[in-house]
C-alpha cells in the first residue's frame, strides 16, 4: 500500500511538468498583454514597451520558462504582474472561502443525497422514487446562477433570513460564516445532491437485488441496518468517486456561484487573472488545480480499500 | 424481485432531515443582520482595485484610490478652475517662474512631514508618465526645493496652462508621495503606499481585486474652504471606507436594497427600476459630465490612411443610434459633437453636423466613390466582455456597411483588443482599422489632457496620426493666456480634428450612482470621493 502511494505521488511529477509547460506556452501564445492592463488606456506604445521590459516580458520565452520553473522549485510562486502581491499571499487569501464553502456544500450534499438515493432505491418505482428522480433531473438541469438568484430573492430579500451576499471567515465569526455560506452552499448542493442521489440510487438498486441482502433480511435484521450497513457499504465505491471528483470540481470551478454570492474565492481569482493576463497567478492556479485533481484521485483510490477490503493495491 | 419489508426507516430519515433544516434556519436567521456598521461606508466601485500605483496607470479605479490616500498640490473646482490644495502658487511676470508654497500641517501617513523635496520627486516621476506633464518638462529649466516648504519651477519658455495641468483630475493627477517612494522608476510600480491624503490605506486588509479598506487619517488638516469637486476642505466624517468588488451587478443591486452595502458607484441602466422602487435608496447622477464614447481610426493603413475615406466613415455614423443602443433611456445620454465634451469651457461643435444630425450615409457613399474606395475591408475590433463597449462596434459596423464600406467585425476580449491596437502591422496581419473606447469627460476637456489629440505619429496614441497642424495648434493653445484665447484655439482644434477625423466623438452618456438614503452630503464630482459625506 505504502509503495503504491509513493508510486502514485512520484507519478505526479511528470504530470505537473507537462501541465506547467503546456500552460506556460498557452498563455504566451494567447493574445493580450499584462503591461497594457497595468498602464491603462492612455499609455502610448513606447510607455507600454518600457513597462513590458521592466516586467521581464521581453525576455526570450525559454529564459522566462526556466526562470519560472527555478522559482517554483524554490517554493516561490512569484509575484502578480498587476498588483505586485506575492501569488502565494493571493492564493492564501482566496483558497479558504472556496475550501470552506466546498466542505459545507459536500457535507450538505452527502447528508441529503445519500438518504434520498437510498430511499428512492428502497421505494423503487414508488412516488418517492419518482420525486427523487424529478428533483435530480431538475437540480442537474437548472443553471446554478438561476438557483442562486431564486434563493436570494426568497430567503434573503423576501424572508430576510440570510444576507444577500458576502463571506465571513469562520475563525472570525462562525455564526456569521454560516449565515453567509448557507445560501451559496445550498445553491451548489442542488447539483451535487442531484448527482449523488442519482448515483446512490442506481448503485443501491444493483446491490438490493443481491443474495446477501435477501439473506440479511431473512436473518431478521432491521431494515435500516440492511440498507445502511450491508447494502450502502457495498454500493459505496461509485458514490465515493462521484463525491471526490465533485469536491475537486467545487474547488476549481464555482466561479459563477462565487460571483452571484460575492465570495472572494479562487474561481474568481483565476478568471480575473486570465482577463488581466496575470501570468504568474494563472500558472500557479492551473498547477494547483492539476495537483488537487491528482491528490483527490489518490484519496479516492485509497478510500476504496477502506470501503471494500477486496480491493488491494 | 421481492418487495422490501416496510419499516419506519424512511420516515425516520425524512424527519431527521426536516429537523436539521428547521434548526439551521432558526439558528442562523438572526434579525437585522443586514445593517452595515455606522462608522463604515461600504461601497461597490466600478471595478476591483489591482494596481496601487496611481502614476504608472491611468485606470480610473487607481486614480480614485490615489485621491483617497494622496493629496495634490492644486485641484480643480467644479468650474474647472485650479485652486490651492497642498500649496498656494505665484507666477513671475514673465510667466517663467512658478513658486509653490506648501501649507502648514501636511503630514504623511508614516508621521513624516511633507517637504518640498517630496513634491519635487513626485512631480518628476509624474512628468515621465503623464502626457501633459511631459509637455511641461519639455520646457522646464529647473524644478527644485528652495527650502523645506517652497518649490520653484523655472521654465525656458512660458507655459500658460501649467496650473491647469497640475490641477487636472484625470488621467494622471500629480499625487504627492514621499521622495523615497517617488524615486521608483516611472515604469515600475511602487511598493509602499504612503500618502498625505485624508485616508490611510490599510495594507493588511487589502485583497487585490476584492476589497480595499481605508481608515480616516487622524492627522490630516483639511483646508477651510467649502469642498468643490477635488478642491476645498476634505473633511472626513466616517472612520472607515471599504471598497468591495462585486462582479455581478445584480448582486450589488440586491445588496444595496437589503442595506448590506451603502453605495454603488455605477448602476447598469437596466437594473435601475429595482433600485428606484426602493424608498431607502437614492438613485442620482453624481457627475454632471459623464463619459464620451468615441471611435479611433488607424492612419497607418488603408483604407483610413486616406482623408476622404476617413471623412466618409465619420459621415456614415449617427450618434443617436450608437447612444440609444448603448444606454436605451435618453435620460442617460446626450448627443454631443464637441471633442472637448459638451458644457465644458472649450466646448464647440464645429464639423459635427452629420454625427449629431442623424448621419449621412448617402453623402458618405458619394465620398467613398470620389475617393476611389476599392473595397478594402475595414477591420473593426469588437470587445465582447466590457458592457459599456459592446454596442458601439455593432451599430458602427452596420452604419459603415450602409455607406458602402466592407466591414470585417472581429469579436475579441478587451485584453486582446488592447494588445492588438498597439500593433502597427497591416490589418490582415494582426493589425486593425477601427476600435471604440470611452473617456471620462474631464479626460478630454483640453488638448493638453486628451491623448487622442497628438499628431506625433508613432510617438502618439494608437492610430498614430502624423499631423503637423495639430501639433501647431497644441503649441498655440499652450501660448494662449486667457480663456477667450484658449477658446479661440479650441475652435480651430475642433474643426481640424473632425476635418482630419483624428477621432470620431460618438456622444456623451452618464452612469447613475445609487446610495442608501442615510448617506448624505456626497460631493457631485466626476471622481467619487468619500470626504464630506455623512453616514446618519
Amino acid at each position: 500500500m505504502l509503495g503504491y502511494i509513493i508510486r502514485r505521488v512520484l507519478a505526479v511529477v511528470p504530470v505537473m511538468v507537462i501541465v506547467a509547460l503546456f500552460v506556460f506556452l498557452m498563455l504566451r501564445l494567447t493574445p493580450g498583454d499584462p503591461a497594457a492592463i497595468l498602464a491603462g488606456d492612455s499609455a502610448t506604445p513606447a510607455q507600454l514597451d518600457r513597462i513590458r521590459e521592466n516586467l521581464g516580458l521581453n525576455e526570450p520565452l525559454h529564459t522566462q520558462f526556466i526562470g519560472w520553473v527555478t522559482q517554483m522549485f524554490r517554493g516561490d510562486l512569484g509575484v502578480s504582474l498587476i498588483s505586485k502581491t506575492p501569488v502565494s499571499t493571493m492564493i492564501g487569501q482566496r483558497i479558504w472561502p472556496t475550501l470552506n464553502i466546498a466542505v459545507l456544500t459536500i457535507t450538505l450534499s452527502v447528508l441529503i443525497a445519500i438518504p434520498m438515493g437510498v430511499i428512492a432505491a428502497w421505494r423503487h418505482r414508488s412516488w418517492v422514487d419518482y420525486a427523487v428522480m424529478t428533483f435530480s433531473v431538475l437540480g442537474f438541469s437548472v443553471p446554478v446562477f438561476v438557483i442562486g438568484y431564486v434563493f436570494i430573492q426568497i430567503f434573503a430579500i423576501e424572508l430576510r433570513w440570510f444576507p444577500v451576499q458576502g463571506y465571513m471567515a469562520p475563525s472570525r465569526d462562525f455564526v456569521g460564516f454560516l449565515q453567509r455560506a448557507v445560501l451559496p452552499a445550498f445553491t451548489l448542493a442542488t447539483i451535487y445532491v442531484a448527482l449523488i442521489a442519482r448515483m446512490t440510487r442506481a448503485s443501491m438498486l444493483d446491490v438490493l437485488g443481491e443474495d446477501y441482502v435477501r439473506t440479511a433480511r431473512a436473518k431478521g435484521l432491521r431494515e435500516n441496518v440492511v440498507l445502511f450497513r450491508h447494502a450502502l457499504r457495498n454500493a459505496a465505491v461509485p458514490i465515493m468517486t462521484i463525491i471526490g471528483t465533485g469536491f475537486a470540481l467545487l474547488i476549481a470551478g464555482v466561479v459563477v456561484t462565487e460571483s452571484v454570492f460575492n465570495i472572494p474565492g479562487v474561481g474568481r481569482l483565476t478568471v480575473d487573472a486570465i482577463l488581466a493576463r496575470d501570468y504568474p497567478v494563472i500558472q500557479a492556479m492551473i498547477l494547483l488545480t492539476a495537483g488537487l485533481y491528482v491528490l483527490v484521485n489518490l484519496v479516492i483510490d485509497i478510500s476504496y480499500t477502506l470501503i471494500d477490503p477486496r480491493i488491494r493495491y | 424481485m421481492s418487495k422490501p419489508i416496510p419499516t419506519n426507516a424512511g420516515a425516520k430519515i425524512a424527519k431527521w432531515q426536516g429537523g436539521l433544516a428547521v434548526a439551521m434556519v432558526g439558528a442562523l436567521s438572526l434579525p437585522a443582520m443586514a445593517q452595515t456598521d455606522a462608522d463604515t461606508i461600504t461601497a461597490v466601485m466600478h471595478s476591483g482595485l489591482r494596481v496601487l500605483d496611481p502614476i504608472i496607470t491611468t485606470a480610473h479605479i487607481t486614480r480614485n484610490h490615489g485621491y483617497m490616500i494622496y493629496d495634490v498640490l492644486l485641484a480643480s473646482d467644479e468650474e474647472f478652475n485650479p485652486q490651492p490644495q497642498m500649496a498656494d502658487w505665484e507666477v513671475s511676470d514673465d510667466g517663467l517662474v512658478y513658486t509653490f508654497r506648501l501649507r502648514e500641517g501636511l503630514t504623511f501617513h508614516d508621521g513624516e512631514p511633507v517637504t518640498a523635496a517630496d513634491v519635487v520627486a513626485s512631480l518628476q516621476r509624474w512628468g515621465e508618465r503623464d502626457s501633459g506633464g511631459q509637455l511641461i518638462f519639455d520646457v522646464t529649466e529647473s524644478l527644485e526645493a528652495s527650502d523645506d516648504r517652497t518649490v520653484t519651477w523655472t521654465l525656458s519658455e512660458p507655459f500658460a496652462p501649467l496650473v491647469e495641468v497640475l490641477a487636472k483630475q484625470s488621467a494622471v493627477p500629480p499625487f504627492i508621495m514621499p521622495a523615497r517612494i517617488a524615486e521608483t522608476s516611472a515604469d515600475s510600480s511602487i511598493s509602499e503606499h504612503i500618502g498625505s491624503g485624508p485616508f490611510r490605506f490599510v495594507e493588511e486588509e487589502y485583497e487585490p481585486g476584492v476589497s480595499v479598506t481605508y481608515e480616516r487619517f487622524e492627522d490630516y488638516v483639511p483646508r477651510e474652504e467649502e469642498p468643490s469637486w477635488m478642491a476645498g476642505g476634505k473633511v472626513v466624517n466616517v472612520e472607515r471606507v471599504v471598497w468591495t468588488t462585486m462582479p455581478d451587478a445584480q448582486t450589488a443591486v440586491n445588496a444595496l436594497s437589503a442595506g448590506e452595502i451603502d453605495y454603488i458607484e455605477q448602476v447598469q441602466v437596466d437594473l435601475l427600476p429595482i433600485l428606484e422602487s426602493n424608498p431607502d435608496v437614492v438613485v442620482e447622477t453624481r457627475d454632471p459630465y459623464g463619459y464620451q464614447t468615441m471611435g479611433r481610426l488607424n492612419f497607418k493603413h488603408p483604407p483610413f490612411d486616406d482623408k476622404q475615406i476617413r471623412q466618409a466613415a465619420l459621415m456614415a455614423l449617427n450618434q443617436e443610434d450608437v447612444l440609444a443602443a448603448m444606454m436605451g433611456d435618453p435620460e442617460h445620454y446626450e448627443v454631443c459633437g464637441a471633442i472637448f465634451g459638451c458644457n465644458t469651457p472649450l466646448a464647440d461643435d464645429t464639423g459635427s453636423e452629420t454625427l449629431t444630425g442623424g448621419g449621412d450615409p448617402e453623402g458618405a457613399r458619394q465620398l467613398l466613390e470620389e475617393a476611389g474606395y476599392d473595397g478594402t475591408p475595414v477591420v473593426l475590433m469588437q470587445p465582447t466582455d466590457v458592457s459599456s463597449l459592446t454596442a458601439q462596434p455593432v451599430v458602427a459596423a452596420q452604419a459603415l456597411r450602409n455607406a458602402g464600406f466592407e466591414v470585417d467585425m472581429q469579436p475579441m476580449d478587451w485584453q486582446t483588443l488592447v494588445n492588438r491596437r498597439a500593433s502597427m502591422s497591416a490589418p490582415d496581419d494582426g493589425g486593425w482599422n477601427i476600435f471604440f473606447t470611452n473617456w471620462m469627460v474631464p479626460e478630454i476637456t483640453s488638448p493638453l489632457i486628451s491623448v487622442m489629440l497628438n499628431g506625433r505619429g508613432e510617438e502618439g496614441w494608437f492610430g498614430w496620426p502624423e499631423d503637423e497642424r495639430l501639433e501647431e495648434l497644441r503649441a498655440e493653445f499652450i501660448a494662449a493666456e486667457s480663456l477667450e484665447e484658449q477658446q479661440e484655439v479650441a475652435r480651430k482644434l475642433q474643426a481640424h480634428t473632425l476635418d482630419e477625423v483624428i477621432y470620431i466623438p460618438l456622444g456623451q452618456y452618464n452612469m447613475p450612482q445609487a446610495r442608501r438614503d442615510n448617506l448624505t452630503d456626497m460631493i457631485p464630482s466626476p471622481v467619487p470621493v468619500f470626504w464630506n459625506v455623512q453616514k446618519q
